[in-house]
């Protein structure tokens, strides 16, 4: 099982949907591809649409917060939603809500980072 | 009746999704909840990574052992490397403490160890290397074994 990583920028958000497993293996790949994005395009947002994802360990936590504080250190947000409940069990054990706001579904986080 | 497996594999990344699958398929007879399952994958997921990155230091080299075991609708596992060691098992289960900042270590593998099974055992030694050893009773099985 790896992972799948769709990426594309709305609007300046950088919308980083998962599917499959996110562990230390998987992590390095991931953080790969959007450190590359950020790079080339100006990224304003991070939305993390996490629906599809099966398996996540702390190295998931470390690479989520990795790109939390780049694009906090730009300014912008990181949002995430559509989160399973072991994810989310993962997330409140290591207080990622503090930082990280989290929405239902991707339309509406969407919205609330501005874009429609 | 006791049951046992063990499992022993190259200390690579590749390897991190087969030790937990394997695991979890083991315990899969104790006819645990899928959240049970989640767990034991995750423990064995920060168990295996750390030997892979702490223990042998991302060389590549080494091996990693896993020994599962049932009995009495309780699952143990350890998880062994013949690595470096820790130096310090009170910082190192310090939730967000890593010695590793620049890998992007979250530092949560010890806390969540500890909240998923009910007993984590560290022993370690410099140089040497180090063995967890994990255990938790699967919940469907209390009423029949006890």
């Amino acid at each position: 099982m790896s992972l799948k990583m769709d990426l594309e920028v709305k609007y300046g958000v950088l919308c980083i949907r998962l599917e499959g497993e996110l562990d230390h293996h998987t992590a390095d790949e991931l953080r790969e591809k959007v450190n590359h994005v950020m790079d080339d395009e100006p990224v304003h947002h991070i939305l993390l649409n996490l629906g599809r994802l099966s398996f996540m360990d702390s190295s998931g936590l470390g690479v989520i917060l990795g790109r939390y504080k780049r694009i906090s250190g730009l300014g912008g947000e990181m949002v995430v939603c559509s989160i399973s409940p072991a994810v989310r069990r993962l997330f409140e054990l290591s207080g990622m809500f503090k930082i990280i706001r989290l929405e239902t579904d991707e339309d509406y986080a969407l919205h609330t980072l501005g874009v429609a | 009746m006791r049951n046992e497996m063990s499992l022993t594999f190259s200390a690579i990344s590749e390897n991190e999704s087969f030790a937990r699958v394997t695991v979890a398929a083991f315990v899969a007879q104790l006819d645990p909840t899928l959240d049970e399952l989640t767990e034991i994958k995750t423990v064995v997921s920060e168990a295996v990574t750390n030997c892979i990155i702490h223990g042998y230091e991302n060389s590549g080299a080494g091996k990693v052992m896993i020994n599962a075991f049932l009995e009495d609708g309780v699952v143990t596992v350890t998880v062994h490397d013949d690595g470096v060691g820790i130096k310090n098992v009170e910082q190192a289960k310090q939730p967000l403490f890593t010695t590793k900042p620049e890998l992007e270590r979250s530092g949560m593998g010890f806390t969540i160890m500890e909240n998923f099974m009910d007993h984590v055992t560290i022993e370690t030694e410099e140089g040497k290397g180090t063995t967890i050893i994990m255990t938790k009773e699967i919940a469907r099985n209390r009423a029949v074994c006890k």
